[in-house]
């Protein structure tokens, strides 16, 4: 066979794709969005790594640390930088109070100047929703002046919400984790660190999970109009091609409408590229310019889809016969054979064992046998599904009439039936798996919470610098709070420096102290030992009616020196109970009353909040009181669990990635599904007019769908609940089938296959009107 | 011709002045049409004349632009659908030129078919289907796909499908248009002895003398109006 | 056709009497006209007197019937030579009805009547051969099939020519 021959029928092809009129340009188009389709998820794909990679750089460049050891001292190149970050509805606001110091104070990127007291740069997204009438709320806490916007360099992404505020008097409040001092933007120290081998083992099966389907989707786009095309074949035999030059013209053919599926792709993805910057998916939003495709993938990509496109298409053609006077399917297909399609799913959980147990002890994944081993098991499905539905479907017999038109049809061609439901059976059992993995981890990185939702929902920490009893005041008159619990703590010593002996001190008044202990009485001026919790016995020993301690407030903002403290008489024993915050506390209990009023007016505090769950802004009114009690109290909002962020974006990928890919499965179904149907207007035509009920065929369209997808996911959910158990056994996790996670997927599945019956029912409607039987 | 006729008395299927258009053609330009138990109507004509839409109109597949045809006494106007999917399952059957017989089915299962749609059990519709086979010589086809047997097997086994619910209309559309003389005629015996002896009537629509010569009378429709030879002459 | 021909044919398998003669065409070509005995007769005559039958022998009684003939070498010859001649094909040129349909046409009557009516005469013929051809046997529908086809034939021309009637009208009267 020489390359001659090839390149000449392969031309011959591409010109009979572009010159065979209308309905060959129709299959070109087809072909071509398909591929398109499936080229511009490529696409974006091998264009993520580079956009996270973007994003992480602008992100370390604009990082200021906040924990010191020592602050550095004052210069003229140094700027003290403030953590104002807040949260608005569910969205995240990242915002810096700052106050440069000397003319050479380092300028964060994005802006060009440092805003003044009273004065703020702004995100576009946050000048967008402070102007917009939803942002009124917050308008409220960010009153600055808007003086300009952040440019896209101080961004990680378009969407982010960010803003930039001038301060005064920072110096007195350095804090860990809050105000610092620097003298630079960026990160010192990048961490060199790797990703957590676990979280490279998700990201790549979610890679495969995801890309696998897409290639499914590109083989079933190439043969599309294949029915057509095969009468067409027929003819150039008949005029004098033989078998092998037929198969090159078919082949060249399917390579033009993927050559003209990659023009599509890159235009598709342009567009999306740019469509990316005006959505937000959950908290990840990217620049365009961001998306770049890694030039080596993009490459492999313009290559591998067109060959693939001659590949598949030679690999179709194999059991056919093209003959001068009409396409011959070989009578009987050979038997399909299942011990080489079981070697595929057996192969893939081989390569992956060897890993099994690695994860513990933070072991390195293999990447090529991870991507070897998911890649094997998902093909499994691809490979085993056609014999399965081949199986199944024959000893499938009675039932009503539509049901043995189904059966008898799948019979036939039980093939075509199981390639149109591969895609999804693929992006299902890896979807499943992925999911049941994802539960599995959660344990490490999805900790419970002990915060306790029904005492409390918010928690305020009020800094020794702002009366504690103003700001309770205040908040207690927020619209929409209805409970303020105000506890600030302490230790008590048998020593004014450095005591060796000590216990916890909560003060608060009666109501208050009940949060967190169990008292037999009380009133103010009354204090209470706490009896039963583990850690802390001193208390009764330490604490005798009469005795002389030392007691320090807790500080937020700097050290300041124990108070005397005579211990009164009449101490009680109280029991413990935990915390809203679901902390037990152990040592004193005591009311303001019982101490030097000196440490109860200069304690830093915790303010516990219960919000009335008819207003829908309490939170945010919470917040805005706080922000004008102190710019630099952040207001927790308490939730049942606590997630590691990084793990909450792979999360999030997947499940746009599962849509967009079983999205894109449906549109293929759904060509594959009208041409079948126009193939057979004919017949419909016929049937319809000796008395067949409409319902009765299209019972058995959906029969026809119905059948091979609820196989195929069955195989799948096997499949992926045996990929699921080999990744957690890989990370050592222990197990349990997520039978809701089953129920999910196929659930989307299934409701993909139903989508696309409906959507084809209204054409089978029409197809089965009279008119099919005119012949003039 | 001159105004509509009288259908004469004792007719099982009349229409009269039935028009039909599609598009900016007249398909059906007043036509009139009546057939007794048991009696063998050729429709013939040129090409593109309007017999195929003449049968559709009849058999009820198309409704008429104006007009009317009664079944029985009954007027199909006034039927809706399914009332007329009804009709055509239970009273009629249908043999068409090609690409009636559902591939994916064995050739019992086809002759089968329409008693399933009429509510049969399976066996007892494959029994009565394979009894109609015996009757058109294709028995030894039972177990076959339509793709495996020849023209005229097939066209048997669509005769033997059109008769099977023992129909009281039997509508031929060009049966032996894809069949050489002797299958056709082999075809056209069995079916025309077949309807003579359930008493049925036949409607034959064909352009070939040949197959016309099986029936008793013959209708012409040229440019969408039609002539009944025996009531003129 | 020719009745010496056939008849010799006949007697090639074999000597006849005249009456065996008869009964062997009214049975195999007759189906329509029977031959009388004076035809024998006078055929069988005429084929004695040019050498190509000899009389094989006489029974008792009078009358041809009771002649046996036998064809001389002489007749095989002829009979060979009439099976080797093919029939010279029918021109049809004069159709009668091809007249009918052009006076009609002149005189702005009705043609198309015509020919519906003459289809409708030509059908008539058919249904009884077809009826005729689905009771007999192989020999009736060899001989109705050949009716039946040359009907059809005259059938298609009448339908070109229905087809074709403006445009003939349109020749005829512009002459």
């Amino acid at each position: 066979m020489s390359v001659g021959h090839w390149t000449r029928d392969l031309g011959l092809g591409v010109r009979f794709a572009f010159t065979g009129g209308r309905e060959g340009w129709g299959r070109v188009l087809l072909t071509a969005v398909g591929v398109g389709l499936g080229v511009a998820l490529l696409l974006l794909t091998t264009a993520i790594p580079s956009a996270l990679a973007a994003r992480g750089e602008r992100e370390s460049a604009r990082t200021n640390i906040m924990y010191v050891d020592k602050q550095m001292p004052k210069a003229d190149n140094t700027l003290i930088v403030a953590s104002v970050s807040t949260t608005f509805r569910e969205d995240e606001l990242r915002g810096r109070e700052l106050e440069p110091e000397g003319v050479r104070a380092p300028l964060p990127p994005g802006i060009d100047r440092f805003p003044a007291v009273g004065e703020m740069f702004v995100s576009p997204a946050l000048e967008r929703l402070l102007e917009s009438g939803d942002g009124k709320l917050l308008r409220e806490r960010l009153s600055d002046r808007i003086v300009g916007t952040i440019g896209d360099n101080g961004l990680v992404g378009p969407a982010e919400l960010a803003f930039y505020q001038g301060g005064e008097g920072l110096a007195d409040r350095f804090a860990g984790g809050t105000v610092t001092r620097i003298n630079q933007f960026g990160d010192l120290h990048p961490s060199s660190e790797g990703m957590d081998p676990v979280l490279l083992l998700l990201t790549l099966v979610v890679f495969v999970v995801l890309l696998m389907p897409v290639g499914v989707f590109i083989a079933t786009a190439v043969r599309f109009g294949g029915e057509r095309r095969d009468r067409r074949l027929a003819a150039l035999r008949l005029v004098g091609a033989d078998g092998m030059m037929t198969r090159r013209i078919a082949a060249g053919e399917a390579f033009a409408g993927a050559a003209v599926g990659l023009v599509f792709g890159t235009v598709f993805f342009l567009i999306g590229r740019q469509a990316a910057g005006y959505v937000a998916v959950f908290d990840m939003s990217v620049f365009p310019s961001d998306l770049n495709p890694a030039p080596a993938l993009a490459v492999l990509v313009a290559v591998a889809v067109p060959l693939a496109a001659v590949l598949v298409t030679l690999f179709a053609l194999r059991g056919v016969v093209i003959e001068p006077l009409g396409v011959v399917r070989t009578a009987r297909p050979p038997r399909r054979r299942l011990w080489w399609r079981l070697l595929l799913p057996l192969g893939g959980v081989a390569a992956l064992s060897p890993m099994i147990g690695q994860g513990n002890d933070a072991g390195q994944f293999n990447d090529f046998l991870v991507i070897a081993g998911v890649s094997l098991l998902l093909i499994g499905v691809t490979a085993l599904l056609p014999w399965v539905v081949e199986a199944v479907v024959a000893r499938l017999d009675s039932g009503g009439l539509s049901w043995q038109l189904a059966v008898r049809r799948l019979q036939l061609s039980s093939g075509t039936a199981a390639r149109m439901v591969n895609g999804i059976a693929v992006a299902v059992a890896g979807a499943i798996a992925l999911q049941m993995f994802f539960s599995g981890v959660a344990g490490a990185y999805e900790t419970p919470t002990k915060e306790n939702l029904d005492r409390a929902q918010m928690e305020v920490s009020i800094p020794d610098n702002v009366p504690l009893v103003r700001a309770s005041q205040e908040l207690a008159r927020t619209e929409g709070v209805r409970k303020v619990t105000v506890l600030s703590y302490g230790s008590v010593g048998e020593k004014a420096k450095s005591p060796e002996k000590y216990v916890e001190l909560t003060i608060g008044d009666c109501a208050a102290l009940r949060e967190v202990g169990r008292l037999p009485s009380c009133r103010d001026g009354d204090v209470f030992t706490v009896r039963g919790v583990e850690y802390a016995t001193e208390a009764p020993r330490l604490v005798k009616p009469g005795r002389k301690l030392w007691v320090s407030p807790g500080y937020s903002q700097s050290v300041r020196p124990a108070v005397a403290w005579t211990v009164p008489a009449g101490v009680q024993p109280a029991g413990t109970r935990e915390d809203p915050s679901g902390i037990e506390r152990g040592g004193v209990l005591a009311t303001p009353g019982a101490l030097p009023e000196e440490v109860v007016a200069r304690a830093a505090g915790r303010i516990f909040i219960g919000l009335d769950p008819q207003v829908a802004d309490a939170r945010d009114l919470v917040r805005n009181t706080a922000a004008r009690i102190d710019p630099l109290t952040d207001p927790a909002t308490w939730t049942a669990t606590k997630r590691v962020r990084q793990f909450d974006s792979i999360r999030t990928g997947l499940f746009v990635g599962a849509t967009c890919v079983l999205l894109l499965i449906g549109v293929s179904l759904l060509v594959s599904q009208l041409e079948q149907l126009r193939e057979r207007r004919k017949l419909l035509s016929s049937l319809v007019a000796f008395g067949t009920r409409r319902r009765t065929l299209s019972l058995s369209v959906l029969w026809q769908t119905v059948i091979p997808i609820g196989l195929g996911l069955l195989l799948s959910s096997g499949v992926g609940l045996t990929l699921g158990v080999v990744l957690l056994k890989m990370t050592n996790r222990s197990f349990g089938i997520d039978w809701a996670a089953v129920l999910t997927m196929t659930g989307i599945g299934a409701g993909v296959a139903l989508l696309v019956t409906v959507l084809s029912l209204p054409p089978l409607l029409r197809l089965m009107r009279p008119d099919g039987l005119r012949t003039e | 011709m001159t105004g509509p006729m009288t259908a004469p008395p004792g007719s099982l299927l009349v229409a009269s002045r039935l028009r039909k258009a599609y598009g900016p053609t007249n398909a059906l330009d007043g036509a009139e049409f009546s057939i007794h138990p048991g009696e063998v109507v050729a429709v013939m004509g040129p090409s593109g004349s309007g017999k195929s839409t003449l049968l559709h109109c009849l058999a009820g597949i198309v409704p008429p632009d104006s007009g009317s045809i009664t079944y029985n006494g009954r007027e199909m106007a006034g039927m809706s659908d399914a009332q007329r999917s009804q009709l055509r399952r239970t009273e009629f059957g249908f043999v068409f030129q090609f690409g009636q017989l559902v591939p994916e089915l064995t050739c019992v299962e086809n002759v089968a078919l329409p008693l399933r749609l009429n509510g049969s059990s399976r066996k007892e519709a494959e029994r009565t289907a394979l009894s109609w086979m015996e009757r058109l010589e294709v028995d030894d086809l039972r177990g076959k796909r339509p793709g495996e047997v020849s023209g005229g097997q097939g066209q048997r086994v669509a005769v033997a499908r059109a008769l099977v619910t023992g129909p009281r209309v039997l509508f031929a559309d060009e049966p032996t248009g894809a069949l050489d003389s002797l299958n056709g005629e082999r075809v056209m015996e069995l079916l025309t002895e077949a309807a003579r002896s359930t008493n049925a009537a036949v409607v034959l629509v064909t352009h070939e003398a040949r197959v016309a010569a099986y029936s008793d009378r013959e209708i012409v429709v040229r440019d969408g109006k039609s002539r009944d030879m025996e009531r003129v002459i | 056709m020719s009745i010496g021909h056939t008849l010799l044919g006949l007697l090639e398998s074999g000597p006849r009497h005249g009456y065996d003669l008869k009964r062997a065409f009214d049975e195999k070509f007759g189906q329509d006209r029977p031959l009388h005995y004076g035809q024998v007769y006078s055929t069988m005559s005429r084929l004695l007197k040019n050498g190509l039958v000899a009389v094989d022998g006489i029974e008792a009684g009078e009358g041809p019937e009771r002649k046996r003939y036998a064809i001389t070498d002489a007749g095989i010859t002829d009979v060979q030579q009439w099976l080797a001649t093919p029939e010279k094909p029918e021109p049809y040129l004069q159709s009668t009805l091809y007249i009918k349909v052009v006076l009609a046409l002149l005189t702005h009557r009705d043609a198309g009547d015509i020919l519906d009516t003459q289809r409708s005469e030509h059908l008539r013929m058919m249904r009884i051969l077809t009826d005729r051809k689905r009771k007999g046997d192989l020999a009736d529908q060899l001989i109705c099939d050949h009716a039946l086809f040359h009907l059809e034939a005259d059938l298609r021309w009448l339908e070109l020519t229905a087809a074709r009637l403006d445009k003939l009208a349109l020749a005829v009267t512009s002459r």
